[in-house]
């Protein structure tokens, strides 16, 4: 992979009043490669979903820090990687699958099929007892150049 | 968020607005569960046009109160959805369960 065009890095405690200010951070930083509305909505969804199960899952009875790292590219591919320090995941097949929750009536288990949905790749990588990183990528169409999926 | 409702006897229109994300779905969901247990709706619709965003939580809050609804035995849907939320609807496979009735006009 090419040098990316910009890179930004931010690292904030698992408290759910940060999920709506990481995703429009996110929104924000993608705002120079003019996406689409629903592109915007996409990646902002597919932030909510990943920050969502750091604070419900890595960290269920503490606080810990979340780091995210948005890179642009100069062909329009956004890589975004969302790492936490918490309980890490024992089966990862499991936790992608549709309708799975560990985390009670109040989660939909719908997270990683959205994020599958919206994103072009889901990585997931995952040591139970250190942590997770999420990596999701997503290549934005300008509506300069592709009209055609605005 | 907001929720604001309406409605006459067991007929009950809940809007929500805002963003519905897992930190602002707690008290929505703990409001509506509030709701339904005074209301016990037979004809129940919930207005999403004024959502700036939902996420996965936002499915929750939907089936949380499907299940209520459909408990006793009325009807249920859901009504103009902004396009970023029918997004989310549509990828979670919802609109098989739940009746969806247009989107929002924006």
């Amino acid at each position: 992979m090419k040098a990316p065009l910009n890179e930004v890095r931010l690292r904030f405690l698992s408290r759910s009043r940060n999920e709506a200010f990481i995703r429009s951070a996110v929104a924000a930083f993608c705002a120079p490669a003019d996406p689409t509305l629903e592109e915007l909505g996409d990646i902002k969804t597919a932030v909510s979903e990943a920050v969502t199960n750091c604070i419900v899952h890595a960290y269920p009875d503490s606080l810990g820090w979340i780091a995210v790292r948005a890179r642009l590219f100069e062909d329009g591919l956004l890589e975004l990687t969302v790492r936490d320090r918490g309980r890490g995941i024992e089966n990862i097949a499991a936790a992608r699958a549709p309708m799975f929750t560990t985390g009670g009536a109040e989660r939909s288990g719908m997270g990683f099929t959205i994020m599958e949905s919206f994103m072009d790749l889901v990585r997931v990588r995952s040591a139970p007892g250190k942590g997770t990183t999420l990596t999701l990528r997503r290549r934005l169409h300008s509506r300069e150049t592709s009209p055609a999926r605005s | 968020m907001e929720i604001r409702w309406s409605g006459e006897g067991r007929e009950l229109t809940i809007a929500l607005s805002g963003e519905l994300d897992h930190h602002t779905a707690k008290e929505v969901l703990h409001t509506l569960d509030a709701l339904m247990e005074e209301r016990l709706p037979l004809d129940c619709t919930l207005d999403l046009s004024g959502l700036e965003f939902m996420d996965s939580s936002g499915i929750a809050v939907i089936l949380g109160v499907y299940r209520r609804v459909y408990e006793l035995a009325g009807a249920f849907r859901v009504e103009r959805v902004p396009p970023q939320a029918a997004r989310v609807l549509g990828a979670s496979g919802i609109d098989r369960i739940v009746e969806i009735r247009g989107e929002a006009v924006i």
